[in-house]
C-alpha cells in the first residue's frame, strides 16, 4: 500500500469551504467539531493565501508519543487513527499537535468533561470492523477500503487539496509548481512528514521496483 | 477492519503499491490528472480506474449496507442547485433515504469539486428546517393546514380579487430555481391567469445583461464557457468574486493561471478572487464606464484595436470613439479614483495577451446604469477582437443554478418563452404550440393591450402596491402577491416592502423555505397569508441550464419530503381551482404522485418548449439527447466541451443553446457564441441579424467574407423567412409538408423546423442572419454608454458634471425617479458618507434562507457583519467584533458585527446580502412559523437599500449607495 498524505496548494485554495462541509456531510460530524478548517494569512491584503488544515497523519505523529492510554495507532498506509474506547479526553494530544487537529464535542472544558477525541481520520473509519455501523457511528466513514480518498479532497473546488499516495501527491504538486514558476513551500509538509522522510520513501519505492 | 500499528504487512503493502504504481503510470493521462488529482494510492488506484458505476456497486453498497441496514440501494445524478456553474453529484439513495453524496468526476464542467455549498448538497434530505406542510397565518400565529384547505382558501381569496379588480391585481413571482419545464409552465400558468405580472430573480441579477448584451449582438449570455477560460491568455474580472460566488469555475481559471494567463481583478474591494489575481485595481462603486473607456482610449492611442474585425463585424463604433477620446487619464482618474498607469496597465494586459477574456456579475448589472456598463464590456472585447473566439468572449457568470434557463423560458413580464415578446404574432406562436386558441387567452386578459403591455418587475412590485391608483399603468393597484420560489430580503427598500406587505389583500408563500416572506409579513400583518411547503429540485426531475447556455438533466433522487409536494404538481392544483387545467396541460400527460395528485409529465413539457423556442435553440435539446450525455458525461473533452467518439459523438456537451432545428437534425449545439471559425452544424455562428438590415442608408450586415466557415453565403445575410428562401431558390429543398408549414413563416415560427434545417444542413448559413454587433445600440436610453452618478453618489461636484436620467413615467406600468431624486439626495454624503455595497459570502446563496438552515453551511458563517475600513472604524471608535449600526439615507438602521478590514477601502463599507431574519435590531425568530426558521438569523442589507432603477431593464441598484455608521 501507499504513503497516504495530504497536501493543500496554497496557490490555488479559494476558501470556499468545501473540504470543511464535504466532511461534515460524509462522516456526519456534529456541529462545533471541525476535523477540518480553512485558514487564511494576510486576510484582505494582498498576499492573501489560505490553507485547508485537519490531522496530517504525521509520520512521527506528536499525538501518538503522548497519549497516555497509547490509544493512538498507524495504519500501513501511514494514516494515524486511535481507538475511542481508550481515549480519556485528556486533551494531551491537542497541545502535541502542530495543526490544531483534534477536536473535542463539549469543547474547551474541564478534565474530563471534553468528552472523546475526534479527528480527520483520513475517511479510513476506525478499529471497529470495517463499514460497521459502529465504525461509522464512532469515526465516520472508510472511504479507504472503498477504494476511494479523503470526501474533502474529492470534492475541493479548486483541486488545491490534494490527498493520496505520497509520491502522486508530490508529483502532482511539482508539475504545478514547474508551471507557474513559484508556490514551492507546501505548507505543512515538513512539520508533518520532516525532510528525510520522502527521500526514504522514495528510496523504498526503487529498492521495491528492483 | 485496519491494522493496528506494527502489524503492517509490509512485503504486501509494497508489492500492492507498485502495481497500483504501474497500472497509475499506464493510464494516468492530463485528463484523469486533472480529474482526479490527489489519485494513486494503493487499493484506491486501482478501484478508481474502474468505470463508476463498478465501484457504486461492488463496494459501496457492501458499506451502506451494513451502515444503514439492508435494502436497495441507487445512484442517482443530480446537479448542485446553489449556482449556475451546474456542478454534477451523485446522489446515493438506499430505501429511499439519501445516504451519501459522491463526487461526479466525469463531470467535463466541475470534475467532482464542489464548494462548501455543493458539498453540503445532501443536508436537502434531511431539510430539519423545512415547512412541512401548509400553514395559514391566524391571528398573528402560523397554524397548520391542510392541503385541501389551503388550495381552496387562496384559491377562493385570488379568484374573489380576480373578479373584483381584474387579473393584474396579482403578481406572481416565479423563481429562477424552478428547473426549466416548471418556469415555462409557470409562464403558461399566468398567461392563462391573464396577467404578464410575473417575473424571477433575473429582473435583479442580470437583465441588464440580457438586454444590454442581446441588443449589442444578439443573445443575451455568457458567449463563451467556464470551460473556456482555460485557452484565455488574459482575464478581466469587474464586479465579479468568481471565488465566493462561482467557486468551481475557479478550477478552469487557476488551470489557465498556471499556464500563463494573467488575471486583473478590479472591484472595490480585495476579494477572494483579487487573492488569487495577478493584478488587482481599487475602483471607486459605480464607476466601470469611465474606467472601461479609460482602458479603451489607451487602446485606441497605441493602436490596439483589431481594426480588421471592427470593419468587417462592428456596427456604429466611432460614435463609441469620439466619447471615449473624452475620457483622458485625468478625467478617469477624477471620477474612479485609479491612478493611469492602472489603467493603461489593465488595458496593455487585455491587448498585449489575446485571446482576453472578461468577466462580470452583479459589480456591473446591478446599477442605474447597468445596461450601459454591460454594453461597454461588450465594446472593449469588440475592439479587441476577442468575441467569438475561444478563450476571449464576455463570460458573464450568472447567479442561480437555473437563472438562465428562467430567463429563456420563464415567467418574464416583458416576454413569452425564448424570447418571443408580447406581440400579437407571439401569441398566436404560442398558443398554436400550446394546443389552444389565442382568442380564448385573449378573453383571460382584460384587454389585448394589457396582454401585449409588459408587466410590473419583482423589483418594484411593492410600488404597485404603495403607488397612487392614478399614477400606475393598470387598472388597480396589486392586491395579492405569490412569492413562488423568490426571496423578499434579496429586493431593495425593505423598510417600504413591510408597509406593502401590510397593505396587501391575500399573500401566498410557495416555497421549501418560505420563512423569511413568513416572517417579515407576520410582523405587520395579523391574517391574510398563506404558506405552502413546495419540493426542492432533489424532489422532483427536469433540466436546467448553467451560465455557459448547457442544459443538464436532474434524475429525482428522493420523494418529496414532508407534505411538499412539486411546484408543477401546484401549479397544476391551482389550475384546476382557476378552471383552466385543461388548457393548461393539453400536451402533457398527467400521472398520479404517491397521493394522488395529478403531476403534469417533466419530459411532456421539455418536449413542448423544443417545439416552440426555436428563436434561441431550445428546441434540439429533447430529453432523450439530454439523459444520453448526462449517461456519457466521461466522453466530452474538458478544454471543448465536444464528446470525442461514443453515443454523443461530435456534440458539446449539455448541448449549449442555440442548439438549433428538430433533435432529429442533431445539430451539436454551440459552445461559444458567433464564432465564425466552425461550421454552423459544428456549433459555429456570426452574429445576428435582428435590427434591420441599414440604418440611415449604412448596412448592418456583416462584411464579405466575414461568415462563418463553409457557409454558402460568405457575405452579410438576413435572417430566414419563406420569402429568402424562395429567392434563393432553396425552397424546394423542404419537404412537401415542412413547405405547408414554412409558407408565410419565418425561421422562428416555421413549426416544422425546415427553413432552419434548409439553412444550416444544406447551405452552412445561420438561420437568424448574419450582421455586425451593435456599438450603438440607438433603440436605448443612452445608444452610446454614458458615465452618470449613482442616485445616492458619494461626489455632488460629480452629480453635476454627469447627472443621471430624467424621470420616466409608466415605465414597466410604474412612474421611476431619476433626475428629481438625485437633485433631492445630492448633498446627503455629508451626513451619509460611506458607499455602501453588498455581495455574496461562498457558504451561503440568494436571500440565504435555505442555506443557512442547513447546519453543515450556517455553522460557518454565524453572524452578518460589515466589512469597514481601520481608518471609517477608529473615526467612529468602532472595533473589531463590536456591534454596529449601519444607517442608510432611508433612516433604516441594521445592527451587525463590524468586520475592520483593509479589505474594503476608506469610504466604503461592504455587507453581504444573505442574511434575514432580524429587523432593525431585533431578532424575529418569534414571527417565524414553528420549526421553520433558519440556523442562523441576521439583518437583511436590503432592509436600508435605497431607491434607483436601470432606465432599461427596471434592475435594481444594490452596489452603490450611501451609509453611515457607528457603535452600537
Amino acid at each position: 500500500m501507499g504513503r497516504m498524505k495530504f497536501l493543500c496548494d496554497a496557490e490555488r485554495c479559494i476558501e470556499c469551504n468545501g473540504c470543511v462541509t464535504a466532511c461534515k456531510n460524509e462522516n456526519e460530524v456534529p456541529w462545533g467539531v471541525n476535523r477540518r478548517r480553512v485558514v487564511t494569512m494576510n486576510d484582505g491584503v494582498p498576499g492573501e493565501r489560505s490553507i485547508s488544515v485537519a490531522c496530517m497523519h504525521c509520520s512521527d505523529a506528536p499525538c501518538m508519543a503522548v497519549c497516555p492510554t497509547n490509544c493512538f495507532y498507524k495504519t500501513e498506509e501511514g494514516v494515524v487513527l486511535h481507538d475511542k474506547d481508550l481515549c480519556i479526553g485528556c486533551g494531551y494530544c491537542f497541545f502535541a499537535c502542530p495543526f490544531g487537529a483534534p477536536q473535542f464535542p463539549n469543547g474547551p472544558a474541564a478534565f474530563g468533561d471534553r468528552g472523546k477525541m475526534d479527528k480527520c481520520t483520513f475517511c479510513a473509519g476506525g478499529p471497529e470492523e470495517t463499514g460497521s455501523k459502529a465504525e461509522y457511528e464512532k469515526y465516520g466513514s472508510n472511504r479507504i477500503a472503498e477504494g476511494k480518498l479523503p470526501a474533502c479532497a474529492e470534492m475541493c473546488s479548486t483541486k488545491a487539496l490534494l490527498a493520496g499516495d505520497s509520491s502522486t501527491v508530490s508529483d502532482i504538486f511539482r508539475d504545478r509548481v514547474l508551471r507557474r514558476g513559484k508556490g514551492l513551500e507546501a505548507w505543512g509538509w515538513m512539520t508533518a512528514y520532516g525532510s528525510g522522510d520522502q527521500q526514504r520513501e522514495q528510496k523504498r519505492e526503487r529498492e521495491g521496483q528492483k | 477492519m485496519l491494522t493496528k500499528k506494527a502489524a503492517v504487512a509490509a512485503g504486501a503493502g509494497r508489492r500492492l503499491r507498485n502495481a497500483a504504481a504501474r497500472i497509475v503510470g499506464q493510464t494516468m493521462d492530463r485528463r484523469a490528472f486533472l480529474k482526479r488529482s490527489g489519485l494513486g494510492v494503493g487499493a484506491g488506484a486501482i478501484a478508481t480506474q474502474l468505470p463508476y458505476n463498478l465501484i457504486g456497486s461492488a463496494e459501496a453498497a457492501n458499506t451502506a449496507e451494513k451502515r444503514t441496514g439492508s435494502g436497495n440501494e441507487e445512484v442517482r445524478r443530480t446537479i448542485c442547485t446553489h449556482c449556475s456553474v451546474g456542478c454534477a453529484a451523485d446522489a446515493v439513495v438506499k430505501n429511499g433515504v439519501w445516504v451519501r453524496q459522491e463526487a461526479v468526476f466525469d463531470s467535463p464542467i466541475n470534475l467532482g469539486a464542489h464548494c462548501a455549498k455543493g458539498a453540503a448538497l445532501r443536508e436537502h434530505g434531511h431539510g430539519e428546517h423545512r415547512l412541512k406542510y401548509p400553514m395559514k397565518l391566524v391571528d398573528g400565529k402560523y397554524q397548520k393546514i391542510s392541503w385541501e384547505q389551503a388550495l381552496n382558501e387562496v384559491g377562493d381569496r385570488l379568484l374573489k380579487i380576480r373578479e373584483e379588480s381584474g387579473p393584474d391585481a396579482t403578481y406572481w413571482i416565479g423563481s429562477s430555481k424552478h428547473n426549466n419545464e416548471q418556469a415555462y409552465l409557470l409562464r403558461k400558468f399566468v398567461s392563462f391567469w391573464g396577467t404578464n405580472n410575473c417575473d424571477h430573480q433575473a429582473r435583479i441579477c442580470h437583465s441588464t445583461t440580457v438586454a444590454g448584451v442581446a441588443n449589442t449582438w444578439g443573445y443575451g449570455a455568457m458567449t463563451n464557457s467556464y470551460n473556456d477560460m482555460q485557452n484565455a491568455k488574459a482575464a478581466l474580472y469587474i464586479g465579479s468574486n468568481a471565488a465566493e460566488a462561482h467557486p468551481v469555475s475557479m478550477l478552469h481559471l487557476l488551470h489557465a493561471k498556471e499556464n500563463g494567463c494573467k488575471v486583473v481583478v478590479v472591484d472595490p474591494r480585495f476579494t477572494r478572487t483579487a487573492a488569487k489575481g495577478d493584478y488587482y485595481v481599487r475602483i471607486r462603486s459605480g464607476t466601470d464606464i469611465p474606467f472601461i473607456w479609460g482602458m479603451l482610449y489607451h487602446i485606441f492611442q497605441n493602436g490596439w484595436e483589431d481594426k480588421a474585425y471592427i470593419q468587417a463585424r462592428v456596427y456604429g463604433l466611432d460614435k463609441v470613439k469620439e466619447e471615449v477620446m473624452k475620457w483622458t487619464p485625468d478625467k478617469v482618474t477624477e471620477v474612479t479614483g485609479i491612478p493611469e498607469e492602472q489603467v493603461f496597465k489593465t488595458a496593455e494586459i487585455l491587448a498585449k495577451n489575446r485571446p482576453s477574456t472578461v468577466v462580470w456579475c452583479m459589480g456591473q448589472t446591478q446599477h442605474t446604469v447597468g445596461n450601459a456598463n454591460v454594453r461597454a464590456m461588450c465594446i472593449l472585447q469588440l475592439v479587441l477582437g476577442n468575441v467569438g473566439v475561444s478563450g476571449g468572449g464576455t463570460n458573464i457568470f450568472r447567479g442561480h443554478d437555473n437563472v438562465q434557463g428562467a430567463t429563456d423560458v420563464g415567467p418574464n413580464p416583458d416576454s413569452l418563452p425564448g424570447y418571443y415578446g408580447l406581440a400579437a404574432g407571439s401569441w398566436k406562436h404560442w398558443a398554436s404550440v400550446w394546443g389552444v386558441d389565442y382568442e380564448w387567452i385573449k378573453g383571460r386578459y382584460v384587454s389585448q393591450a394589457m396582454m401585449e403591455k409588459s408587466g410590473i418587475t419583482v423589483s418594484r412590485w411593492i410600488d404597485g402596491v404603495l403607488e397612487n391608483n392614478e399614477l400606475i399603468d393598470q387598472d388597480s393597484n396589486l392586491r395579492a402577491v405569490v412569492y413562488w420560489g423568490h426571496a423578499p430580503n434579496s429586493q431593495t427598500r425593505g423598510a417600504e416592502m413591510v408597509e406593502a406587505m401590510m397593505k396587501l389583500d391575500t399573500l401566498v408563500v410557495i416555497d421549501p423555505y418560505p420563512s423569511a416572506t413568513a416572517a417579515m409579513a407576520a410582523m405587520v400583518r395579523k391574517d391574510g397569508v398563506y404558506l405552502l411547503p413546495a419540493s426542492t429540485q432533489f424532489e422532483t426531475y427536469g433540466s436546467c441550464t448553467a451560465s455557459n447556455r448547457s442544459i443538464q438533466w436532474r434524475e429525482k433522487v428522493i420523494e418529496p419530503l414532508f407534505e411538499s409536494k412539486p411546484d408543477h404538481t401546484i401549479m397544476y392544483a391551482f389550475a384546476k381551482k382557476f378552471g383552466f387545467a385543461d388548457e393548461l396541460v393539453k400536451n402533457i400527460k398527467l400521472e398520479k404522485d404517491a397521493q394522488g395528485w395529478d403531476e403534469p409529465n417533466i419530459e411532456d413539457i421539455l418536449r413542448e418548449i423544443n417545439r416552440g423556442t426555436w428563436t434561441i435553440g431550445y428546441t434540439g435539446q429533447s430529453p432523450e439527447r439530454l439523459k444520453l450525455h448526462m449517461k456519457n458525461m466521461h466522453t466530452f473533452d474538458v478544454k471543448t466541451l465536444k464528446a470525442v467518439g461514443g453515443p454523443c459523438d461530435g456534440e458539446y456537451f449539455g448541448l449549449p443553446w442555440p442548439c438549433f432545428g428538430t433533435p432529429e437534425m442533431k445539430h451539436p449545439g454551440t459552445p461559444n457564441l458567433y464564432d465564425t471559425s466552425k461550421h454552423v452544424m459544428d456549433g459555429g455562428g456570426n452574429f445576428r441579424a435582428n435590427f434591420g438590415v441599414e440604418r440611415n442608408g449604412e448596412s448592418l450586415l456583416a462584411e464579405d467574407g466575414s461568415a462563418s466557415k463553409g457557409a454558402d453565403l460568405q457575405m452579410g445575410y438576413p435572417e430566414f423567412d419563406h420569402v429568402l428562401l424562395k429567392k434563393l431558390g432553396w425552397w424546394d429543398e423542404l419537404t412537401e409538408a415542412e413547405k405547408v408549414a414554412a409558407e408565410g413563416k419565418n425561421w422562428k415560427t416555421d413549426p416544422s423546423g425546415g427553413i432552419i434545417r434548409v439553412a444550416m444542413k444544406n447551405h452552412g448559413c445561420h438561420p437568424f442572419g448574419n450582421a455586425k454587433a451593435r456599438a450603438l445600440v440607438w433603440n436605448f436610453p443612452d445608444p452610446v454608454p454614458l458615465h452618470r452618478e449613482p442616485i445616492y453618489s458619494p461626489r455632488p461636484d460629480l452629480v453635476e458634471k454627469y447627472p443621471t436620467h430624467d424621470d420616466k413615467m409608466a415605465f414597466w406600468r410604474l412612474p421611476t425617479l431619476y433626475k428629481s431624486l438625485q437633485t433631492k439626495v445630492k448633498d446627503i454624503s455629508r451626513e451619509y458618507p460611506l458607499v455602501m455595497t453588498s455581495g455574496r459570502l461562498v457558504e451561503y446563496e440568494g436571500g440565504g434562507e435555505e442555506t443557512r438552515s442547513n447546519p453543515w453551511l450556517a455553522e460557518l458563517q454565524q453572524e452578518m457583519f460589515c466589512e469597514v475600513n481601520p481608518k471609517d472604524a477608529n473615526d467612529q471608535g468602532i472595533r473589531n467584533g463590536d456591534y454596529m449600526w449601519v444607517e442608510s439615507p432611508t433612516k433604516a438602521r441594521l445592527k451587525v458585527r463590524a468586520q475592520v478590514t483593509p479589505r474594503v477601502g476608506p469610504g466604503t463599507v461592504f455587507l453581504p446580502f444573505h442574511f434575514s431574519g432580524w429587523w432593525q435590531g431585533e431578532d424575529m425568530l418569534k414571527y417565524y412559523p414553528d420549526g421553520a426558521a433558519p440556523i442562523v438569523r441576521g439583518e437583511a442589507i436590503n432592509t436600508a437599500t435605497t431607491y434607483g432603477y436601470d432606465p432599461v431593464t427596471m434592475m435594481q441598484e444594490t452596489k452603490t449607495t450611501l451609509c453611515r455608521v457607528m457603535k452600537a
